[in-house]
C-alpha cells in the first residue's frame, strides 16, 4: 500500500527491527508502529470484536482507534502514537482486547 | 500534586503560539502532546521530515520552524508524547507518559488540541486500504511513506487538493481525484467571494493548486454523487456516479483516501461539560467561548480549531489571544496595558479568517454525505449501520445517548469520535428535530485508554 521514498537529501535514518506476529519488520527510527507496519506491506493489524472483520491503520492521528495492537505484552496500545523500538514485540489484536 | 500557572494541551500553531506569549509574561507554561514531536498536524515532523526539497510540502509547511523554535524557551516545559486522560472542572489534570500516569493542578488552562477530519460513511469505509487524507499526508511528512500504487482521492476541501499536489511534487502518480463538491455550490459560495477577498493570499493558493493539478493532467471527475469501497478482506475496487447519470465507474487501487473537511476535537471540551453550540454553516460543534477565547468552565480557554475550522495562521493568533488572556487571568498584565496590542490581534484574525465562510459554503459536505443510506456502517467500533440509528429513532429515541445504551453505537474505543457528528445529524433528520435540540454523546474519562494500575499511581498524586 505504502513505500518509502527514495529522497536523495534525506538524512540517512537508522534502522530499527521490530516484531509483528513474529515476523521481522524492518522499520526505521522515528517511525511510529503503524507507519512501520503499512510499509512492511501489512495491511490489517487487528480484528473486530463484533464481526471479527479486519481493520487497519484510518486516521493516523490518534482519533479512529482503528491501529490497536499488543506492544510487548500491553494490550489497546494506539499504533499509530508509539514510535518503533528495537526488538518491540507487536502482536495483532483479535476480538476484544484482553484485561490486564 | 505539583501545580502550574498554565497547561496548554496540544503543541500545533494554537498551543505553540500561545505558550511564546504567556511566557513574555514570566508564565511558566507545562505545554503537553500526545505526538513525539512538536507542530501539529499541520506542522507534523517539521524538524525531521525526510522531504527536505521544500517545494514538495510548500512553504505553508515550513512556515512553522519558527514557532516550533519557540519552544525551546527555557520557561515552556514542553513534553511530548504525553497523553490528556483526565481533566477536571477543577483543573486537574492527568497525564500519561510512556506508561507511567500522573497528575498536576493547572492554575489555568489553554486546549489548543486541535481538529480531526469529518467522518466519511460510505460503503466499505472499514476496509484495510481505505484510509483519509490526512493520514496519507501525515505518513508522508513523518515517514517519507508513499501510496505505492496510484491512489484514488476522493471527497472534497483543501485538504486533498493540498495532498493531491504534494504527492505530485513527490513524482506519486494519482489515478483519480474523485470530486464530491455539490455542483451547486460554486454558485452558492460566489456571493462570499468579495469577502474572501480580504484574504486573498489564501484564496490565491488554492486556485493555484488546482492550476497544479490541471497542468499535471490529473483525472479529476467532478460532481461525484455516490462513492462505494469494494473488496473481500481488504479495498480492490473504488466505484462511484457522477451527477444524475446512473452509469457506475470503477477503478482498481489498493488504496482510497476519504476527506470531506475537518471538524473540531470536541471530546476533551464535551468531557468538562463546556457548553457547545451548533455551527450550521461549519456543520460542527463548537464549545460557546468569550472573546477571549475562554470556554464557560472557570480557567480554560479554547484555542485554534478545536473551537472551531479557522486554519493555521489563524490558530497562532487564537493561541497568542489565549496566551494573553492567561496573562490577565493569572494577574500579570492588566487588560489596558495590552488594549492596542489585542486590538491589532483582532483585526489580523478578522482578516485571516475573511475566507472561512467562503470556503465552508463551497466544501459544505451534502447531505447524502452525512446521513448515509441505511446499509453504511456508521460506528465503526461496534459495527452499527445508519439503519440501526434511523429504526432506533423510529421507536423513541431523541438523543444520541439513548441509541448508545440500546445499540452500544459510540461506545467502543474511539469513544464515538468517528461516529458522533454522523448520528447527531442521522437522529435530528429522523425525529424532524434540529442537531442542537438532538444533541450529543454525554463524555466521560479517560480520554485514552488507561490500566488501573496506571490509574493507582495517579490517585497517589492526588494524595499527597
Amino acid at each position: 500500500m505504502f513505500k518509502r521514498l527514495s529522497l536523495p537529501d534525506a538524512p540517512a535514518q537508522k534502522t530499527v527491527i521490530v516484531y509483528f506476529d513474529g515476523r521481522q519488520v524492518t522499520a526505521q527510527d522515528g517511525d511510529t508502529i503503524a507507519a512501520a507496519l503499512l510499509s512492511a506491506g501489512v495491511e490489517a493489524c487487528r480484528t473486530t470484536p463484533v464481526s471479527g472483520s479486519p481493520r487497519g491503520p484510518y486516521c493516523m492521528m490518534g482519533v479512529c482507534f482503528e491501529c490497536l495492537v499488543e506492544v510487548d505484552d500491553i494490550p489497546n496500545v494506539q499504533g499509530c502514537q508509539v514510535l518503533v523500538k528495537d526488538g518491540m514485540q507487536i502482536r495483532s489484536q483479535h476480538g476484544a482486547r484482553r484485561l490486564g | 500534586m505539583t501545580t502550574h500557572d498554565l497547561v496548554i494541551l496540544g503543541s500545533g500553531p494554537a498551543g505553540m503560539a500561545a505558550a511564546a506569549t504567556a511566557v513574555a509574561y514570566g508564565i511558566t507554561a507545562l505545554v503537553v502532546d500526545e505526538q513525539p514531536a512538536p507542530g501539529g498536524q499541520i506542522y507534523r515532523s517539521i524538524e525531521s521530515t525526510p522531504l527536505k526539497e521544500r517545494r514538495i510540502l510548500g512553504d505553508d509547511y515550513w512556515h512553522g520552524k519558527a514557532l516550533v523554535d519557540g519552544l525551546d524557551d527555557p520557561r515552556i516545559d514542553y513534553r511530548p508524547g504525553t497523553t490528556l486522560w483526565q481533566l477536571t472542572r477543577r483543573l486537574e489534570v492527568g497525564l500519561l507518559q510512556g506508561g507511567h500516569a500522573s497528575m498536576v493542578q493547572a492554575r489555568h488552562v489553554i486546549l489548543a488540541h486541535g481538529a480531526m477530519e469529518r467522518p466519511f460513511p460510505i460503503p466499505g469505509w472499514t476496509l484495510p486500504g481505505v484510509m483519509t487524507a490526512g493520514s496519507g499526508q501525515i505518513l508522508l511528512k513523518s515517514a517519507g511513506l508513499a501510496p505505492s500504487a496510484p491512489v484514488v482521492l476522493a471527497g472534497c476541501g483543501p485538504l486533498l487538493l493540498l495532498l493531491a499536489v504534494q504527492y505530485l511534487r513527490a513524482g506519486i502518480p494519482i489515478a483519480a481525484l474523485l470530486d464530491t463538491t455539490p455542483a451547486g455550490q460554486y454558485w452558492d459560495a460566489l456571493p462570499l467571494l468579495p469577502g474572501a477577498l480580504r484574504n486573498s493570499r489564501t484564496l490565491l493558493k488554492g486556485l493555484g493548486l488546482l492550476a497544479e493539478l490541471r497542468r499535471a493532467g490529473v483525472r479529476h471527475v467532478r460532481h461525484v454523487t455516490a462513492l462505494e469501497a469494494e473488496g473481500e478482506d481488504r479495498l480492490e475496487r473504488v466505484r462511484w456516479q457522477c451527477g444524475n447519470d446512473p452509469e457506475w465507474h470503477c477503478l482498481t487501487t489498493p488504496l482510497l483516501l476519504l476527506h470531506q473537511g475537518v471538524v473540531p476535537n470536541t471530546q476533551v471540551t464535551r468531557a468538562l461539560d463546556c457548553a457547545h453550540d451548533w455551527d450550521e454553516r461549519q456543520l460542527a460543534w463548537q464549545p460557546r467561548r468569550d472573546p477571549w477565547l475562554a470556554t464557560d468552565v472557570e480557567g480554560v480557554a479554547v484555542a485554534g480549531d478545536a473551537g472551531g475550522i479557522v486554519g493555521a495562521k489563524a490558530s497562532a493568533m487564537q493561541g497568542q489571544l489565549a496566551g494573553l488572556g492567561a496573562a490577565i487571568a493569572l494577574g500579570r498584565v492588566s487588560e489596558d496595558k495590552i488594549h492596542g496590542e489585542v486590538k491589532r490581534l483582532r483585526r489580523d484574525l478578522a482578516r485571516e479568517t475573511a475566507i472561512r465562510p467562503f470556503l465552508d459554503v463551497l466544501y459544505r459536505p451534502a447531505v447524502h454525505w452525512r446521513l448515509p443510506e441505511d446499509e453504511t456502517l456508521v460506528c465503526r467500533c461496534e459495527e452499527v449501520t445508519a439503519g440501526e440509528v434511523r429504526r432506533m429513532a423510529e421507536q423513541g429515541c431523541r438523543g444520541p445517548n439513548q441509541t448508545k445504551s440500546f445499540t452500544r453505537c459510540g461506545m467502543g474505543p474511539c469513544q464515538g469520535r468517528m461516529c458522533g457528528l454522523t448520528v447527531s445529524e442521522l437522529l435530528a433528520d429522523a425525529n424532524g428535530q434540529s442537531v442542537a435540540e438532538t444533541g450529543y454523546y454525554r463524555l466521560r474519562p479517560p480520554f485514552k485508554p488507561i490500566t488501573l494500575g496506571q490509574l493507582a499511581t495517579a490517585a497517589e498524586d492526588t494524595s499527597g
